[in-house]
């Protein structure tokens, strides 16, 4: 696989800072091609570099970054891992936790199943092998919000291996077109969390508190296949969607249910790896495409300037925008991985190695678990553009956005008007005006069933295109009519009647015989002027179309 | 007191080398580095208090070693007594929990229902801060 390539004509921090731009940074910067085309310098829009003041140097480096992701998305279930103690976001400190998550001596850890379901679940959507027999390990190392000392985990035979995540990279050059790419997926498995550490540093000392201590995480670690932040943010997203669609997870990356840790090294092509970085405190999927755009950056400039990367690991400082060094940790850990006595290997079965007169509560049946998988995003998103002919694009965005699909759904199914005409209005309009004011798709003051009446008035022809825009800003500031009631009060319907139509076109026509004779001349922007003139003196309630039918029957006659 | 709990901790099986990666592999010589000993102690926060208590180490690990003997191509090796029972899943209710008062007993100190611990891991000293051995 052809690792892509930076290219740094000579160093340039004004070259770094438009590439640091996170979030959409593919809208600006040039029309075409992602942030990582920019980066490659394969646009091909040919842009002068912003160096052009220094002459390039002497055989032109060029740099490929490297990206590894390690995900950890807390399982959505009742119970923790390993015991029966609730797993819930936010309670009284410690009122979560049994004797077990607390490690009091004498105490055991119990399999939970919802867990390993869940496990088999996000396996089999990352097309991955699903272990028959997985093992659990211990992962020792000392802090005070892992009480046992060690995190029980998956080291040696992970319950998951070689899957991969196929996500979309949006091609901004021709709208509407989406370039898929696939992250391979090295394995999934399942571990325990750790408490909470809240520091105190006024008074020298950490609050612990272990509600969250042995709830079950899945980790996914992604093979290094990505190569600069929009990739990553993008894969990130996908998993997102994967796992809240599988209900594995609610992946909440603000809630600490979804947590990315990024491995980053740079490299010339054909040379061996570099050394890498890991950082770490990653709150957002935005911040993830940031920090990694970021510390390539810094490594390509520090590697330019003759410096050298240490391993190590760095924390994302959010309001500076950089990684810094959290130089206190220790160099290398030694984890004393052993494997966890009071546990036997987890054996998974499928249909032909299903043990006959089992107990249906203690054997996980692999298929049985595949045909019960539910809709994946991806199907989602295919579905969408055959049924109802929009662009991939607009499949993405309708799945992006929380809500915004189940909306989509809702106003088609009550609405006659076309799918076309419903995405449009849904994609544009609708979201124009959420984002306009920050709302999420549950806080709209527009239900699907007002969207859907609105568009009926259009589709029946009673309100114009325009018309039918203003009713929608009317209905925007939550005054509870109904779209019917605004069209009335500010008699916006369009006018029926034909003949009468008839007789503003013809009367607009006498009366500017000049612009006439530019249209019979072959003027093709006259028309448009009469047309101007009849909406006008029809008080805007014909529908132009209408207009300028009529308008050519009568100039031609 | 520290070395009477290392040689007891010693007794039970130790790690085999096979499944994981070791730093201390200590193929062949019986002496023991003081890094080695300065790592042990970090990791497994155990007090090696005299030169009595490594050289019980060093004996500990040559008694150990005698399993090397046995010859153990191709064969899988046993990960765990249990390898042959079965793994009880437990249905996903919650059944416990709710006794926050009972486990911050177990604190030596408590603030407002949180445990209190000290900030961060303290460091150990490093080597050559530490007192020379002390002669049992």
């Amino acid at each position: 696989m052809a690792a892509p390539v930076l290219r740094w004509g000579c160093r340039g921090r004004r070259w770094a800072l438009a590439c640091v731009d996170g979030g959409s940074c593919y809208r600006r910067g040039p029309p075409t091609g992602s942030t990582c085309d920019r980066i490659r310098g394969q646009s091909s829009v040919a842009q002068q570099p912003l160096h052009t003041a220094q002459k390039p140097r002497k055989g032109e480096h060029k740099w490929a970054a490297v990206v590894g992701l390690e995900i950890h998305a807390q399982i959505s279930s009742n119970s923790k891992l390993f015991s029966g103690s609730q797993v819930r976001f936010s309670a009284p400190p410690n009122s979560l936790v049994s004797f077990f998550d607390a490690s009091l001596p004498g105490t055991l850890p119990v399999l939970n199943r919802r867990c390993v379901e869940a496990a088999v679940m996000t396996g089999l959507a990352l097309n991955c092998h699903i272990n028959k027999k997985s093992l659990f390990d211990r992962k020792h190392y000392f802090y005070a919000d892992l009480p046992a000392g060690y995190q029980i985990t998956q080291q040696r035979l992970p319950i998951a291996v070689n899957g991969s995540l196929t996500y979309g990279i949006s091609a901004g050059k021709e709208r509407g077109q989406v370039i898929p790419k696939t992250v391979r997926v090295k394995q999934i498995q399942l571990e325990q969390d750790s408490g909470k550490s809240l520091h105190d540093d006024l008074r020298s000392q950490t609050l612990i508190d272990l509600n969250r201590a042995g709830v079950g995480l899945l980790e996914v670690v992604l093979e290094p296949d990505l190569s600069c932040g929009e990739e990553a943010a993008t894969a990130v997203r996908e998993l997102q969607l994967i796992l809240q669609a599988l209900g594995t997870s609610q992946a909440n990356m603000a809630e600490g249910q979804l947590r990315v840790d990024a491995n980053i090294s740079v490299h010339h092509p054909g040379q061996p790896l570099g050394v890498r970085t890991e950082v770490k405190n990653l709150n957002s999927i935005r911040f993830l495409a940031k920090a990694i755009d970021y510390e390539i950056q810094r490594q390509i400039s520090e590697l330019e300037n003759g410096g050298e990367i240490l391993n190590e690991t760095r924390s994302f400082h959010e309001k500076l925008g950089c990684t810094v060094s959290m130089r206190d940790k220790e160099a290398k850990q030694d984890y004393r991985f052993m494997p966890e006595p009071n546990l036997p290997p987890l054996l998974l079965y499928d249909a032909t190695s299903l043990p006959t007169g089992a107990d249906p509560q203690q054997v996980i049946n692999i298929d049985q678990i595949r045909e019960t998988l539910p809709e994946l995003p991806s199907v989602t998103r295919e579905r969408l553009v055959q049924q109802y002919g929009m662009l991939p694009e607009h499949s993405f965005t309708l799945l992006n956005e929380v809500g915004l699909l189940e909306f989509f759904q809702n106003v088609i199914k009550e609405t006659r008007a076309e799918p076309k005409k419903v995405t449009s209005w849904v994609l544009n309009i609708f979201l124009g005006y959420l984002k306009q004011e920050n709302l999420a798709v549950s806080e709209s003051p527009v239900t699907p069933s007002v969207l859907a009446e609105l568009l009926d008035l259009l589709d029946s022809r009673t309100i114009s295109s325009s018309a039918a825009k203003q009713v929608f800003e009317e209905l925007w500031k939550r005054e509870g009519k109904t779209p019917g009631q605004i069209v009335s009060e500010k008699q916006l319907e369009l006018m029926q009647d034909r003949g009468a139509l008839e007789q503003f076109c013809y009367s607009v026509m006498k009366d500017h015989p000049q612009v006439v004779m530019d249209v019979k001349k072959g003027n093709s922007r006259a028309i448009n002027k009469l047309i101007g003139l009849v909406r006008k003196a029809t008080l805007n309630r014909a529908d132009p179309a209408m207009i300028k039918e009529i308008l050519e029957k009568q100039l031609s006659t | 007191m520290w070395a009477r709990a290392l040689w007891l901790g010693l007794r039970a099986p130790l790690g085999g080398p096979r499944g994981f990666t070791s730093k201390t592999d200590l193929q062949g010589s019986g002496r023991i580095t003081a890094e080695v000993i300065e790592h042990l102690e970090r990791l497994a926060l155990v007090d090696f208090g005299s030169r009595e208590a490594v050289a019980r180490l060093e004996k500990a690990i040559a008694f150990a070693d005698r399993l090397r003997a046995l010859d153990t191509d191709g064969v899988e090796p046993m990960e765990s007594v249990l390898e042959d029972r079965c793994l009880y899943l437990r249905s996903d209710n919650v059944v416990e929990g709710n006794c926050a008062d009972e486990l911050l007993q177990n604190s030596h100190r408590v603030v407002e229902e949180y445990f209190v611990a000290p900030p961060g891991n303290t460091p150990l000293p490093k080597l050559d801060e530490q007192e020379p051995f002390p002669h049992s």
